[in-house]
Order: structure tokens, then C-alpha cells, then sequence
């Protein structure tokens, strides 16, 4: 789900906004557009860099950085958050807006969507307010012209003022020459006189008077006129921004302070408040912003959105639109399991083939046998597990969920669900969020960013853990394989699989939207806010790339994971395997401890244990319990999930077991970056605390009702 | 404005799927303001219904070339004008 190194895991938290490079000679270059204008298209295919680019809005949720050498010269390209605007109604909006503003780069590249080119010009002539040193990139000129829209780049670019590039980045098409103008920017500097925006007389006459107060006392790199707008607005936000980067309090500033009472002044007697201050700025734009495409974009195709109408009509009809998207979440997870077991078998084999080979070895070379035991029994083992069962389904599953994504259905599924969401009190965008929680918990915390309401993002915050992350969606699978698969022969086994895969993921989202509306009634009390979601044109994905990327990219954050999280848990945990004290193990000790709450809640203290030290990451759960179980001197030769099954049978699993995992599984804390992640995006211990019990008591409680049930129908 | 036009102002969300209005007036205060001027929708913005979900709530507006779905409840701040 457009989830790479760069955006998940540790690597999600801990992104400044300020870049810190040596090199004089570097030209910082931000990247602006609205969402979903293929901005991250541009910035992989310039920089090389592997980050995802999104068919939905606001998939850049933090700053990207990438390098591109072109002359033999170096720029760094900065990918700000895709916005409609910089009025900073989000702290997306105020991110970009303070990137553009006080990042200092050396030009600013605004992408906009060429088939939808009026909408996109409001940004433009909103960030050409801020500084003079822009380049416009209209993207999606091949499809564009697929639907009948012709633009005229060279009158755009004599209407703005500044370079005009017309380009389509999925084929590489017109980046040589965006960044052949972006190089004549900031090396031949040119000085760039703009289309300045001009607002009504009273207006221009308060800008006039902050403008000349601010001159002598803002830096040269700040544009006057823009802050002079934006103090006449009253937008706070700025005061703080120009506090922290430029170390300027106006509010200390009284003579500063007068004038923009004065200038207020001059307004109020013109019976211009702030609403209508707003409205009168903002319908100067976009009507400027409708003059220009008029006279830019003609149209060859009158109803040149047919075809997306029609599909919308399906996917999204009263009638089709959720059981569709049922169906199309239980193929891809039936691809995913039927296409998960032969190459998971193959790594096992592989894996642990080399672990014998590992310990004769070891043997051979005569060490000590707790040195074989760190070595090959708990780190190189974690890691053989690790690897063989969660990268198979997850290179398989992401892909395919890409797929979905740059078709542009996501959009679709949120809108399909928002009247759930309405129900509880939440906002439609979750359902955004939730389908990144796929990937990783700690970017869907993230990516609840697009929604603006700070009362529906701490319930989206708080309930994405009921989505199962890359670490436990392949927990998952392995136990419904292993548990439910194997009940029934032949072809329905996966079909069977399927089912309860895609139950589990059902009963998740209904958690999500269950545990939503008890936080709305509770401690988020509040009623729906408003919002708006856009439903971008469908795009013939680059089935290709995708494969080639997702699976390069999954491939590198499970090994990754593995080898940071997955070791070093290894070795610690052949160490509380084997560390005695008064003859048992120090990991017995406490599952012992833990033996009978766990009994209550379905589980044994090993797997409660696991779930413990499974902290760090939920992929090594089930390696940990693995361990507890082998460590307690049953069979040793596991490289196969029959054989598992039948260790877990030994160690007293049931069906009733199994379901429990599940739910736990699905139902518990969230892992420590996704907790670092949540306290980085609230601020708030408290808020992270309760994003740490909500799911734990849910899932306890869950366990605890099935378990009781199961036991007094006698069925387990 | 004359008596006469304002017989015919509507709120979106009460225009049939298909139709076309104009916008006539904005109802809506604070952030959802903002947002919808973001959008475009100043007066005499063309907006036309396109499609429902799949609960009848929210409806996808076609808004200066770019799909926008609205909640009944943010869609009734708009007032429009039947085209």
C-alpha cells in the first residue's frame, strides 16, 4: 500500500522539515501539487528514489527527500505534501506552505494535473504569492489528450510569467526539459517578474500599509506582501511558523502589532470582516485561476469523463458498490494464500536446510554448544521464520493491493464507507488510513493526517491498530493454514481460507467502526465535522513497475526487519529459554506467571509471553512461541507447517486456541514504533496510553467472551 | 436579488443526480468554508450531481473538472441554483 522503507516502520517518525546539507552548491527544490497529480511520479523518476506514489489524496505524509544530478549538478528534490492550497486549513497545508515559505528552496516545482488544470491553477497562483522563483509542471499531458484536453503551455507560461513544462512522468516525457528550466532558475540567475495577484483597492491599501512596516524587519527571502496578507487574515498559524524559523515574535513587536490593527481598521470600516476578507481573497484567485484556463485549455472530447462515470456506476452503486468490494478483498486475499504456499515451502526448505548445515558446523568446529545456541537456534532460526513466512504473502499481497490503489479505488472505498463512518461519528478519510495500517500501523498513524478534524483523528489514530500490519497479517495466514485449511480436502481448502481471512478482516473493520462510536459517545464526544473527498480520475496502473517495485520494496522491509528486530529477539530469547533458575527456564517462570489470566482469555502464558516480547514487532510472535514450546524439549526439525501443527497440537492448541491468537493478534497493543508514532503525532502521552489500552482491552475482552462461550457450549 | 430567483435557491444536496446549479451562497462557516472555497465554489461555480454511494450519503459532485464526494449535512450549505 505505497508503503516503503522510507515511509514505515522506524523510518516513519523522526522526518524535519528542515534539511541540513554541507554542500553550497546544492539547489534545494521543493515539489508542490495537489494530490494525486502524480507528484511522487515525478519525484521517483528524477530522483530514482523508491518512494510510492499514490492514486489517492494526500499520500505524502512526510517530507521526502531524493537526489537528482542534472548538468552535472546536484539538486535536492523535496517531496512536500500534496495540498488544494496553502491556506493551512491542515497541517498538511501548513507544512507545505511553511516548507515553501521558510524551507528557503531555491526554486519550487508546482505539479499540476493537466486534466483538471483549473482546480490545480488556485495552488499555483497561491504559491507564486509566496515566491517569485517557480516552475509549473503540467503533468498528464498523455492523458489528458487520451481525453480530448489540449493545453496551451507556452500561453500558460506567458500568462504566468514563469517556465510552463508540459510532461507525463509515468513515461518520463518532459522531465529532461522541467529540469533543464529548473537549472536555468537556479544557476543563470534569472530574475523572475511573475503574474501578480491584485486584490480590490481597500484590500491593496491594508496590504500596502503592513507591507512597508515589514520590509526593513522581515529577512529578503520572505516575501512581504504575502505575510502582510496573511497578517491582514489573522492567520495565527503564520505567527507561529515566522517565530519558530525565523525567531520573529510580532506579538512582541507593538508598533508592528498597531499597524495591523490600523490596517484592520481600514477593512472593518469597509464592512469587511474576516469572513468576507476570505471570501474576497479567495474568489480573486479562483476566478483568476478560471480566467487563465479559459484562455489555456480547450476541450476536443465534450464528455471526456464518460468511461469513469460508468465504472463509478458500478463500483460504487447501491446495489454492487460493498459486495464488490468484499469480493475484490477475498480474491486478492485468495491469490495471496494459494500463492503464498509454494514459494513459503521453498524458503522453509532452503532456510532450514542451512540451519542443519549451520549447526553441523558449529559442531565441527568443536565451539561450545550455547554458542550454536544463540547462533543457530535463536538468531538464525527468528530469522529463517521471519523470512519464510512473511515474505512470501506479503510480496504477493502488496502488489496487488497497489494495484487497487493506483487504479484510484481506494477513494472509492472510502466513499462507499462513509456513511458507517458518519455513523460513528468518524470521518470518511479513515477509511484511507485503515487500508495503510495494512502495510504498517506507524504510516497509516501518519497518513491520518488527511483528516482535519483533531477529534476524528485521534479516533482514527486509536483505532488503526484493528487493521493487521505487514508483521501480523502473515500470523494470520499461517494459523488459518495451518488450523482451519486442513479441515476440509481439495479445492475448497483455500477457498475456505479465504473466507475466514476475509472474515477477520471484516470483524476489524467492524471493531473499527464499533470501538469509533463508543469514543464519539465517550472521551471524543462530538458530532460528524464535514469534509470532502475526492474521487480521482481512474489510471491505467504500470502493472510492471508495480510488481517490479512492490515486491523489491516488501522483499527489503521484511529482511529488514528481520534482521534489526528479528535477531537480536533471537538470541534474547534463547536466553530466557535457557537461562535456569531453580531448574526451570527464566522463560517458563513467566508463563507460569502468566498461565492463568492467559487460560482465561483463550491463550497459554507462552503465547501471551510471545505477545510480550512481541512488542518490538509483531512478526516475531509466533517464531517466540515457537521457541517456548521447542525449548521445552519436543521435536526440533520444523520446516514444514504440518510439522508446526503438530507442535502446537502437542502444546495443547485447539481450534478454540487458534481462534484466540487470531483475535488477540488482531486485537492487542500496538508495536513500539507505532506507539513512538502516536505519541510523535498527538503530543500526548495520555493519547498514546489510551491508543496502547483501547485495542488490549478490546482484544482481552473479545478473547475473554469467545473463550467462555466455547468452554460452557462445551465445544472446546 | 429579486423574489423571483430566490424561489429556485436550493440546497445541493437536494438537486437530482444529473443536474446542473450554480452555487448562489455559502451557508457554511469556519473550516468547511474554507474547504469548499478551496474548491472553487465561489458564486455562480457550475456544480453538477453525479453519483450516490452506495447508503444514498455522500453524493460526488462534479466541481470545476474534479470529483468531489459531500455529506448531505456539508452539501446543504451550499445553496445553488437550478441551471
Amino acid at each position: 500500500m505505497g508503503l516503503t522503507n522510507q515511509s514505515t516502520g522506524s523510518n516513519a517518525i523522526d522526518k524535519k522539515l528542515n534539511l541540513n546539507y554541507t554542500y553550497t552548491d546544492n539547489k534545494i527544490i521543493a515539489l508542490a501539487g495537489n494530490p494525486n497529480v502524480g507528484k511522487s511520479t515525478v519525484f521517483n523518476n528524477l530522483t530514482g528514489l523508491n518512494q510510492h506514489t499514490g492514486n489517492w489524496p494526500g499520500k505524502t505524509v512526510t517530507n521526502a527527500t531524493g537526489k537528482c544530478i542534472h548538468k552535472n549538478k546536484e539538486f535536492i528534490l523535496v517531496d512536500i505534501p500534496g495540498t488544494y492550497s496553502l491556506m493551512a486549513n491542515s497541517v498538511e497545508e501548513e507544512v507545505a506552505r511553511d516548507f515553501i515559505c521558510f524551507g528557503n528552496p531555491d526554486a519550487t516545482i508546482v505539479i499540476v494535473d493537466a486534466t483538471c488544470l483549473e482546480r490545480n491553477l488556485n495552488l499555483v497562483l497561491q504559491t507564486l504569492e509566496i515566491t517569485n522563483n517557480v516552475v509549473v509542471c503540467v503533468n498528464l499531458m498523455d492523458e489528458a489528450k487520451r481525453k480530448g484536453i489540449i493545453i496551451d503551455t507556452k500561453k500558460l507560461s506567458s500568462i504566468l510569467g514563469i517556465p510552463v513544462i508540459g510532461t507525463s512522468a509515468t513515461k518520463g516525457k518532459g522531465l529532461e526539459e522541467l529540469m533543464d528550466s529548473v537549472y536555468n532558475l537556479t544557476f543563470t540567475k534569472i530574475v523572475q517578474t511573475p503574474l501578480n495577484i491584485q486584490y480590490n483597492y481597500i484590500l491593496e491599501k491594508a496590504i500596502t500599509l503592513i507591507q512597508n512596516i515589514l520590509i526593513p524587519t522581515l529577512p529578503q527571502t520572505i516575501n512581504t506582501r504575502w505575510v502582510s496578507l496573511k497578517l491582514l487574515e489573522n492567520e495565527k498559524t503564520l505567527l507561529n511558523s515566522i517565530y519558530k524559523y525565523i525567531g520573529f515574535n510580532i506579538n512582541e513587536k507593538p508598533e508592528i502589532s498597531q499597524i495591523i490593527t490600523d490596517a484592520r481598521e481600514i477593512l472593518i470600516s469597509n464592512n469587511i470582516d474576516d469572513k468576507l476578507l476570505r471570501d474576497e481573497i479567495v474568489s480573486t484567485l479562483v476566478t483568476k485561476a478560471e480566467n487563465i484556463s479559459k484562455n489555456v485549455v480547450s476541450f476536443s472530447i465534450e464528455k471526456y469523463n464518460s468511461t469513469d462515470r460508468k465504472i463509478d456506476s458500478i463500483l460504487t452503486s447501491k446495489k454492487f458498490g460493498i459486495p464488490l468490494m468484499i469480493l475484490l478483498l477475498g480474491i486478492i486475499f485468495w491469490i495471496t494464500l494459494t500463492g503464498a504456499n509454494i514459494p513459503s515451502e521453498f524458503l522453509s526448505k532452503v532456510l532450514f536446510w542451512v540451519q542443519a548445515k549451520l549447526t553441523d558446523f558449529f559442531l565441527w568446529l568443536g565451539t561450545p554448544i550455547w554458542v550454536e545456541g544463540i547462533l543457530v537456534q535463536g538468531m538464525y532460526r527468528t530469522l529463517a521464520w521471519v523470512i519464510s513466512v512473511m515474505l512470501p504473502p506479503m510480496a504477493i499481497f502488496f502488489p496487488l493491493f497497489t494495484l487497487l490503489e493506483d487504479l484510484g479505488y481506494l477513494p472509492r472505498v472510502a466513499f462507499n464507507l462513509d456513511n458507517f463512518f458518519k455513523k460513528s461519528s468518524a470521518c470518511g478519510k479513515q477509511a484511507l488510513t485503515m487500508c495503510m495500517g495494512f502495510g504498517c500501523n506507524a504510516a497509516g498513524i501518519i497518513g491520518c493526517r488527511i483528516i482535519d478534524s483533531p477529534r476524528e483523528r485521534l479516533i482514527a489514530i486509536i483505532t488503526n491498530n484493528f487493521v493487521p500490519c505487514n508483521g501480523r497479517f502473515p500470523t494470520l495466514i499461517a494459523i488459518i493454514t495451518m488450523f482451519f485449511a486442513g479441515m476440509f480436502a481439495g479445492p475448497f481448502q483455500s477457498v475456505i481460507s479465504t473466507i475466514i481471512l476475509t472474515s477477520v478482516i471484516l470483524l476489524g473493520i467492524f471493531m473499527t467502526l464499533i470501538i469509533s462510536r463508543i469514543l464519539s459517545m465517550t472521551i471524543l464526544k462530538g458530532v460528524p465535522s464535514s469534509f470532502t473527498l475526492e474521487l480521482p480520475p481512474y489510471r491505467k496502473p504500470q502493472i510492471g513497475k508495480i510488481i517490479i517495485r512492490s515486491i523489491l520494496d516488501r522483499t527489503l522491509f521484511v529482511l529488514g526487519r528481520a534482521v534489526i528486530v528479528a535477531a537480536p529477539a533471537g538470541i534474547i530469547i534463547w536466553f530466557m529459554a535457557n537461562i535456569n533458575i531453580e531448574g526451570i527456564s527464566l522463560l517458563t517462570h513467566c508463563a507460569t506467571f502468566l498461565n492463568p489470566f492467559a487460560h482465561l482469555i483463550g491463550l497459554d502464558g507462552y503465547i501471551l509471553m510471545a505477545f510480550i516480547l512481541g512488542f518490538p514487532a509483531n512478526e516475531i510472535v509466533i517464531p517466540i512461541i515457537i521457541m517456548s514450546y521447542t525449548a521445552t524439549g519436543s521435536i526440533l526439525n520444523l520446516d514444514s507447517l504440518a510439522e508446526l501443527h503438530n507442535l502446537l497440537i502437542t502444546n495443547g492448541w485447539t481450534w478454540c486456541t487458534a481462534v484466540c491468537v487470531m483475535l488477540f493478534s488482531l486485537m492487542h497493543w500496538p508495536c513500539s514504533t507505532t506507539c513512538l508514532t502516536i505519541n510523535k503525532e498527538t503530543q500526548s502521552l495520555k493519547w498514546t496510553f489510551i491508543s496502547f489500552l483501547v485495542p488490549t482491552i478490546t482484544g482481552i475482552t473479545i478473547c475473554f467472551l469467545f473463550t467462555t462461550t466455547v468452554r460452557l457450549l462445551g465445544l472446546a | 436579488m429579486n423574489t423571483n430567483v430566490t424561489n429556485n435557491i436550493i440546497p445541493l444536496n437536494t438537486i437530482k443526480l444529473g443536474s446542473s446549479c450554480k452555487v448562489n451562497l455559502l451557508t457554511a462557516e469556519g473550516i468547511i468554508r474554507r474547504r469548499f472555497l478551496d474548491l472553487g465554489l465561489i458564486n455562480g461555480t457550475e456544480v453538477t450531481a453525479l453519483a450516490k454511494s452506495p447508503s444514498g450519503d455522500p453524493i460526488a459532485y462534479l466541481i470545476r473538472g474534479a470529483v468531489i464526494a459531500l455529506r448531505s449535512e456539508d452539501a446543504s450549505k451550499i445553496l445553488v441554483e437550478k441551471i
